[in-house]
């Protein structure tokens, strides 16, 4: 009744084509951002800032990362935690090296760098599809496992090769509390967001889709294989790098050799099969999932006032998370992101379905 | 009819696509040997022949998706060979699909702005901000395309997502995406296989008025002989990969070789 | 000729890399072959995963990264149960439960996504693992067991006639790497002479065609999935013996899937070359190339070993997409 776009006619093409062409979507975003920015610092938790907002919000970006390539440009990684790695360490011998830079600055070569390696391990995708890449992927996760935990010069030759970071500073912010990491990732995260929500509407999003649905048509009809696929490569692993560097500096804060392994990689690719591939909302849903999902199963038996060890806790989320995919692939292959459209669907018809 | 016909046979030009004994097999399989034919300009030219004659391996080998063993491909008078389908393309040559080939999870009207995407140069960083020349350019080619729409009739479903739609309806997405190219010629890959016979009338005007408003080059593969014949300039016929007949509908019709072909007369 | 020239080069570069160590003298031929031999006999047990692997593949297209989870449940289950009664049971008992497994994975994951595209399958298989490991870590604990096979492992000098100061050889991964050997070649006469192998062969060259000729595609499956539990568990059995039983099993079992994109994903000679490549491409890399490679570039320690078998395939891919012996594939529009 109170959701529905009757009445909201559009004139041109230009608003047509907005990012959020229906009216009640955009009052609906401004409440949730200003929800966001204003409300959330004032009476959320530290704890909360850090075990769940903090990673929901790089792992959000991250999961959008990499549902550019796989959800949208349908190239499987299933090592995609290499580029976050690559981000994070090119980030802190940045900030090591030359000091006088800017973060912003650093945040943004840290992605410009894991985009060039990205580019570099996508090439197989030119000659090879979907399973085959797979295995190209699992390459770049353990050939940088090994780079960063082998190569001294990378940690700084420090003994036991983990490295640490001084919190950020941004034209005189020291962000330094939970919540003011939690503004400056929100910020980020949104930014990135509109972005990558640009990106997929352009001419370079259907070039993008065009390779997933089917590629051998889309160059018949004159997109070049070579660079659809290689920007997804780019954007996706610019995007995972400037996560991994956040993952580094804000969450972090300190990590040890293998701190971006090919868990966190599969974790990466069951956030966006959960939240829905091919959606950005989705990636919020994933990402949330997957933070929430284990915090979830450590307090539930508290409450329940039942003993359970981490070491279980931490096998059920796993078996858990492996059950849901096989649910979400077999029941809703479009995730979370579906469901919320459905929802969206019902609304609009509510009260009157006929 | 007839005056229109007559008017029709003016406009065509001199040959803009020759193919001169080309040959292509896979491994030991000959898909096509020794076939040469040519195109003019405005003309519809038909291809024709039984199921694996090579029809839509010649497709194919013009779109560069196959590129022959044998045998040279001269377009608007210069000869390519070993050219990218995405090249081909960009040259002015669009194709539609036998078993449609759109792309699935993009709405209809996604699926017909790709077709302008040879077309579309702005570059990422203005696509990322969404601003200036990538907005405008996304503005000036939705209106080419929904003139497109228009066109075909498809303005109800420009919004739903193109896996949705009935095939004839898809059928009719794969043309408008072909034509967002404003290709020189066009090839059309079986535009009529599994319609109905009002879905085939309607697609048989839709080609005659591209071939007639826009002046484009068709060249098409059909079944339906009776489409063929009314539709086409001229017809290639195909069998085992071999050209056994090459001319108006009309001496095709009492070509020997054609009618052995088709009624399985041995040899 | 000269399209090949890439995969010419890498050739003769490996080659080059294989042959150096001896010809240059870096290495005394005694030590050479016992290198080298290592590397074949730890080839042999990725040759048989591979094939396990290969087989999952052919008959339903679905590309298995749940292997090494299997072979770290059966490792598990073997270590486990060995602690309450005698080995042979324990394997027996773990072969039963490895099968009824396989069976279940068939059943609720595979079937309801038949038809369903590669990398959806790839991504279900991927559930699979985690669910596997989460689950043998519940069932059976998550600490490092030991399975003991009752062979010594202390090294015996062998051949110390030809070379001088002979070469020394583990006698429990000598024992191993026959087993293996056995097990590939029955496997091999299994699908090449029996009716369900010929049954398996038709499934794979057309799903369809087959079907339509009354093989039972499920039945076929099943008996895939069995194969390959019962490959996890030798595999396990072996490398939980040699490395001990911990949750690294699974990743070392992952080194089938540079295997089969070596060999071509679909052959099965390709699996069994393909093992034997990695196996003795990653052991001399991690003892010639491994000490060279720390000198010139100040690393902390070698462990080439983890990537290179990747990175192989890696440049494979680029240079021969098919891999060794598979087919090239044509897209048809």
């Amino acid at each position: 009744m109170f959701y529905r776009e009757n009445g909201q006619f559009k004139s041109n093409y230009a608003s047509d084509q907005q990012m959020l062409p229906i009216l009640q979507d955009r009052v609906f975003m401004g409440l949730l951002l200003v929800f966001a920015f204003g409300a959330v610092p004032l009476f959320v938790s530290d704890y909360v800032f850090l075990s769940l907002l903090i990673p929901f919000l790089i792992l959000t970006l991250a999961a959008i990362g990499l549902n550019i390539l796989v959800g949208y440009c349908g190239q499987i990684s299933i090592g995609h935690a290499a580029f976050m790695s690559v981000g994070a360490y090119a980030a802190y011998n940045l900030a090591l090296r030359l000091p006088q830079l800017n973060f912003l600055v650093v945040l943004v070569l840290a992605g410009l760098i894991a985009a060039a390696v990205g580019i570099l391990f996508g090439i197989p995708s030119l000659r090879i599809k979907g399973l085959y890449l797979a295995v190209a992927t699992l390459a770049a996760q353990f050939f940088t496992d090994w780079l960063f935990a082998r190569v001294k010069w990378f940690t700084n030759y420090s003994s036991s090769g983990s490295v640490s970071t001084a919190p950020i500073e941004l034209f005189g912010w020291k962000v330094d509390s939970p919540a003011e990491k939690y503004l400056f990732l929100l910020g980020v995260l949104v930014v990135f967001t509109v972005v990558a929500k640009n990106l997929v509407r352009g001419h370079i999003g259907r070039a993008w889709m065009s390779m997933r649905d089917m590629d051998v048509a889309a160059e018949v009809i004159g997109i070049r294989p070579v660079y659809a696929k290689l920007t997804a490569f780019a954007v996706s692993s610019f995007y995972v790098g400037v996560a991994g560097a956040l993952w580094g500096f804000v969450y972090l804060g300190a990590w040890e050799p293998l701190a971006f392994n090919l868990s966190l990689s599969l974790n990466l690719l069951f956030m966006i099969i959960i939240g829905g591939m091919g959606s950005l909302l989705g990636s919020y849903f994933g990402a949330a999932f997957i933070v929430a999902l284990p915090i979830l199963l450590d307090q539930v038996p508290n409450w329940l006032g039942v003993e359970m060890s981490t070491a279980l806790a931490s096998h059920l989320a796993s078996m858990i998370f492996g059950s849901l995919i096989v649910f979400f692939l077999i029941v809703e292959p479009h995730g979370l992101a579906r469901l919320w459209a459905i929802g969206k669907e019902k609304l609009r018809l509510w009260p009157f379905p006929h | 009819m007839n005056e229109k016909a007559i008017e029709h046979a003016h406009r065509i030009g001199g040959v803009v696509l020759a193919l001169e004994g080309v040959s292509l097999a896979f491994g030991g399989v000959k898909a096509l040997s020794d076939v040469s034919f040519d195109v003019r300009e405005h003309e519809v030219r038909a291809i024709i022949g039984p199921n694996g004659a090579g029809k839509s391996s010649m497709l194919n080998v013009i779109n560069g998706v196959y590129h022959p063993q044998q045998g040279t491909i001269r377009y608007l008078g210069r000869e390519y060979h070993d050219m990218d389908p995405h090249e081909v393309a960009m040259s002015g040559i669009s194709r539609t699909f036998q078993n449609l080939a759109l792309f699935k999870g993009m709405s209809v009207l996604d699926n017909i702005m790709s077709g302008r995407n040879l077309k579309m140069h702005s570059n990422i960083l203005l696509q990322a901000l969404r601003i200036g020349p990538a907005l405008r350019e996304e503005i000036e080619h939705r209106e080419v395309v929904e003139g497109i729409i228009d066109f075909l009739e498809i303005q109800a479903y420009r919004k739903t997502q193109v896996g949705r739609l009935p095939y004839g309806l898809q059928k009719r997405v794969d043309l408008a995406r072909a034509l967002a190219m404003e290709p020189r010629i066009l090839l059309l890959d079986e535009p009529m296989a599994g319609m109905n016979m009002e879905e085939k009338q309607d697609m048989c005007r839709f080609i005659l008025d591209v071939n007639d408003e826009f002046g484009t080059t068709i060249v098409l593969i059909e079944h339906d002989m009776s489409v063929v014949m009314d539709i086409s300039d001229r017809v290639l016929v195909l069998d085992y990969g071999k050209k056994i007949g090459d001319g108006t509908p009309d001496e095709v019709r009492a070509n020997q070789a054609v009618i052995e072909a088709y009624l399985g007369v041995s040899h | 000729m000269s399209k090949h020239w890439p995969v010419l080069t890498l050739g003769a570069v490996l080659l080059v890399g294989l042959v150096l160590p001896i010809a240059t003298g870096a290495s005394p031929p005694g030590f050479y072959v016992e290198v080298l031999l290592g590397g074949l006999m730890a080839g042999v047990l990725y040759s048989l995963v591979a094939l396990g692997f290969a087989l999952i593949f052919k008959a339903s297209g679905v590309f298995n990264f749940a292997q090494g989870s299997m072979v770290l449940f059966a490792a598990l289950a073997v270590a486990r149960l060995g602690e309450q009664m005698p080995l042979w049971v324990a394997m027996l008992l773990a072969m039963v439960i490895m099968v009824a497994l396989a069976w279940l994975i068939e059943r609720l994951v595979l079937r309801p996504l038949v038809n369903q595209e590669g990398v959806a399958l790839l991504m279900a298989t991927l559930g699979v693992t985690y669910f596997l490991d989460g689950f043998g870590q519940t069932l059976w604990g998550s600490g490092i067991y030991k399975i003991d096979l009752g062979i010594a492992k202390e090294p015996v000098m062998i051949l110390d006639q030809v070379f001088q100061g002979g070469i020394l050889v583990n006698k429990e991964d000598f024992v191993a790497a026959l087993v293996a050997a056995g097990l590939v070649a029955s496997l091999v006469l299994f699908f090449q002479k029996t009716s369900t192998g010929r049954a398996l062969r038709a499934v794979a060259d057309d799903h369809q065609a087959a079907q339509s000729i009354g093989i039972p595609l499920n039945y076929i499956w099943v008996i895939v999935w069995s194969v390959a539990g019962f490959v996890a568990l030798v595999a396990g059995v072996i490398w939980g013996s040699q490395l001990g039983v911990q949750f690294s099993l699974s990743q070392v079992a992952l080194k089938a899937l540079p295997v089969v994109i070596l060999g071509g994903f679909t052959s099965i000679a390709g699996a069994i070359v393909g093992g034997l490549i990695i196996g003795v491409g990653e052991k001399m890399a991690e003892v010639f190339l491994g000490p060279v490679m720390v000198k010139v570039f100040d690393l902390a320690g070698g462990g080439i070993e983890n990537w290179f078998a990747y990175v192989l395939a890696l440049l494979f891919l680029l240079v021969r997409p098919e891999g060794l012996f598979g087919e090239k594939n044509i897209d048809r529009v």
